[in-house]
């Protein structure tokens, strides 16, 4: 196997993998740069998965094409939703915001699982028919070699990429973002030039919603075709890793989920690679959780939360 | 004031569970079921017979464990969320020492249990040293090394304990926690674990109330200045935290390996008896009474549960929905409270 085959299977895998983790990631960094810890990406990604295969499982037969596009949407809008209650009790109720975000992640996997049997009588709905497949566009596919590398993916992975960069322009580049940013650094300041603290975190948890859940209606649309209890099974985590190992900036989540992505693809396609068969798999798996530890503690670049993250902004206190 | 205060800090707990079965009712009204069937079926499960009260004293005994794990860990102003990942890696070391040889039980057991203690508490170091060392917030780290556990232990299953195979040998006799008599009483797998849970309980309060140490750890919790100021090593007392904190931990998964199961396998995905130790916790208020109180409750609805399907055609599920509910609400704390003082000043 030459190099240009050994990219040719990794880098489409890697990029499969990677476009649910970077939507996750960046409804991540909303949250975060408010200043609400968001444990509860995974719950909401649980939430994105459900909502998108029962959409989809009920309305392909009205909706035709556009249903895996309806189902991401509405997807997005249930996990928005549903993020409102991790803002009411970490922002409104100044609940502890990990305990609160552990709780949304029970909370939702009981819910779709809880419906789930309600419409299915099962623990798992069945296959979709209208799943997300990859496209090639024209004229850009016909490149040799690049072309297959990086023109033949689903709709979504140019999505994801596209949204960072919206994300990034968003949060460093609107006066929303400035204060988005200044309310995660230094609420009271904030408030004293008249920026609604609470409501600037609620619409920064809500966006987190919206994102995670497009990221798990993706990846059940792409990956899974199906729902059951271990669809999300650590993806939430593993974009919460990758916010923090890109330091809670957009496009550096973008690298990290790029990242992560490609250490799950090594491990999907060592096995016809002589230099990585030698590796046992289990390195792979833990590679990304090894990788984020090491850049918390300053070995790989220092990676610096936003200042008031984790704390309920109480007015008038100091 | 001060017992006002005291009482409302139990009323809480209490309210927010009677709030969260409330809400369990009314989901099971709108959905066209009968909540007294199916509250009644869950205590049928829980406590029908002897058979569904062992199992449920099965279900309580770790969760007594990971929930002083975590309590113990908040009383020092941490947050150890890697419960999770110390339960497998003590799980499995203490499987690893009860398969390996066999020696006199005196010996053999308490061994096994120490090592899962032990194994817990390496996997609890991690946070707390590189908490002190480099003020590296410890929820992330724990949550990471969650996943290295689950990842390791699979791969230590597969490649180094059994060949390439899914599920270990039975620990041996001389270091299981399983009892004969138990099992002709009950039928159930009924092991001496509640009796070690409950024992670790009064040592953990033992510790934080009675001790130099606990003074210290608790003194941390409240204020690190003060401490500090106090001539108190912080930074060392992060560190003893996770060590003790994650050792509970690691004998809650000892619970599972030497007494449940008796041997350990590879799993897909965690076992929850970590993040159910998060709600143990915060329900007990993180006192070890507390958590004991709160490990009864919720192994009462996790077992209970397992009967509302066969018995009243409710999905077990919904349990899953009221612990998630309970939390919000005790979590949510500050809100009842002023609820209860409003109450209270109208009342005068």
């Amino acid at each position: 196997m030459n190099i240009i085959d050994i990219l040719l299977a990794i880098i489409p895998v890697t990029i499969f993998y990677a476009a649910p983790l970077i939507l996750t990631a960046l409804g991540g960094v909303f949250s975060e740069r408010a200043g609400v810890v968001n444990i509860g990406l995974e719950g909401l990604m649980v939430m994105g998965a459900f909502t998108a295969i029962v959409t989809n499982l009920m309305m392909a037969d009205t909706l035709g094409g556009f249903t895996p596009y309806a189902s991401l949407l509405l997807a997005a809008i249930i996990s928005g939703l549903f993020a409102i209650i991790h803002a009411v009790a970490s922002v409104s109720f100044r609940a502890d915001q990990v305990v609160s975000g552990v709780a949304i992640n029970f909370l939702a996997l009981g819910v779709s699982l809880f419906l789930v049997q309600e419409l299915y009588r099962a623990g798992q709905t069945g296959q979709v028919s209208r799943p997300i497949y990859s496209n090639d566009i024209p004229l850009l596919s016909d490149i040799p070699i690049i072309g297959e590398m990086f023109f033949t993916h689903h709709v979504t992975s140019y999505i994801a990429v596209i949204l960072a960069f919206v994300v990034w322009f968003v949060i460093f580049k609107t006066p929303f973002g400035l204060r988005l940013r200044s309310v995660g650094e230094h609420p009271m300041a904030a408030d004293t030039n008249g920026i609604n603290v609470y409501r600037t975190r609620y619409i920064g948890v809500i966006l987190s919603g919206v994102l995670a859940g497009l990221g798990g209606g993706v990846f059940a649309l792409t990956i899974t075709g199906n729902f059951s209890g271990a669809t999300i099974s650590g993806q939430g985590f593993m974009a919460l890793a990758a916010m923090i190992f890109g330091k809670w900036h957009p496009l550096g989540a973008m690298g990290a989920a790029f990242f992560f992505g490609f250490a799950q693809s090594l491990s999907d396609v060592a096995a016809g690679i002589p230099f990585l068969e030698s590796i046992p798999p289990v390195f792979l798996l833990i590679a990304p959780y090894v990788l984020t530890i090491l850049a918390l503690a300053g070995f790989i670049g220092r990676a610096e939360a936003p200042k008031a993250i984790g704390t309920p902004y109480i007015k008038g206190s100091r | 004031m001060l017992t006002n205060q005291r009482f409302i800090n139990v009323l809480i707990p209490i309210i927010s569970v009677i709030l969260g079965l409330l809400a369990g009712a009314i989901i099971m009204l709108s959905f066209g079921y009968n909540p007294i069937e199916g509250y009644g079926a869950l205590y049928e499960g829980a406590f029908g017979n002897s058979y569904f009260t062992g199992e449920t004293i099965v279900k309580v005994a770790p969760l007594i464990l990971s929930g002083i794990a975590v309590a113990f860990a908040f009383r020092t102003g941490l947050f150890n969320i890697g419960v999770e990942g110390q339960v497998f890696v003590g799980w499995l070391a203490s499987v690893w020492v009860g398969i390996s040889f066999e020696a006199p039980m005196i010996i053999h057991l308490p061994l096994a249990i120490l090592s899962a203690g032990v194994a817990g508490a390496l996997w609890g170091f991690v946070p707390g040293f590189l908490k002190a060392k480099f003020g590296v917030h410890e929820v992330i780290v724990s949550i990471m090394m969650n996943y290295i556990a689950l990842h390791t232990c699979n791969a230590l299953i597969r490649n180094v304990l059994t060949d390439r195979l899914d599920s270990t040998e039975p620990v041996a006799d001389s270091a299981s926690l399983s009892s004969q008599l138990f099992y002709e009483w009950t039928g159930s797998r009924l092991h001496w674990g509640a009796v070690v849970a409950l024992a670790l309980a009064f040592v953990m309060w033992f510790i934080l109330e009675k001790t130099t140490k606990g003074y210290e750890l608790r003194s941390v919790g409240f204020n690190q200045n003060a401490s500090n100021y106090a001539g108190m090593n912080v930074n060392r007392n992060i560190v003893y935290s996770f060590l003790i904190s994650g050792s509970f931990a690691g004998i809650a998964g000892a619970m599972q390996g030497l007494g449940t199961y008796g041997n350990m396998f590879v799993q897909s995905s965690f076992t929850n008896i970590g993040f159910d130790g998060i709600a143990v916790a915060l329900l007990g208020g993180n006192t070890a009474l507390g958590s004991v109180f709160g490990a009864f409750l919720f192994g009462t609805l996790k077992n209970g549960a397992g009967s509302m399907p066969l018995v009243a055609n409710i999905p077990k599920e919904l349990v899953d929905i009221i612990v998630a509910l309970i939390i919000f609400f005790v979590a949510s704390g500050y809100i009842i409270r002023w609820a209860l003082t409003r109450v209270k000043r109208e009342g005068k």
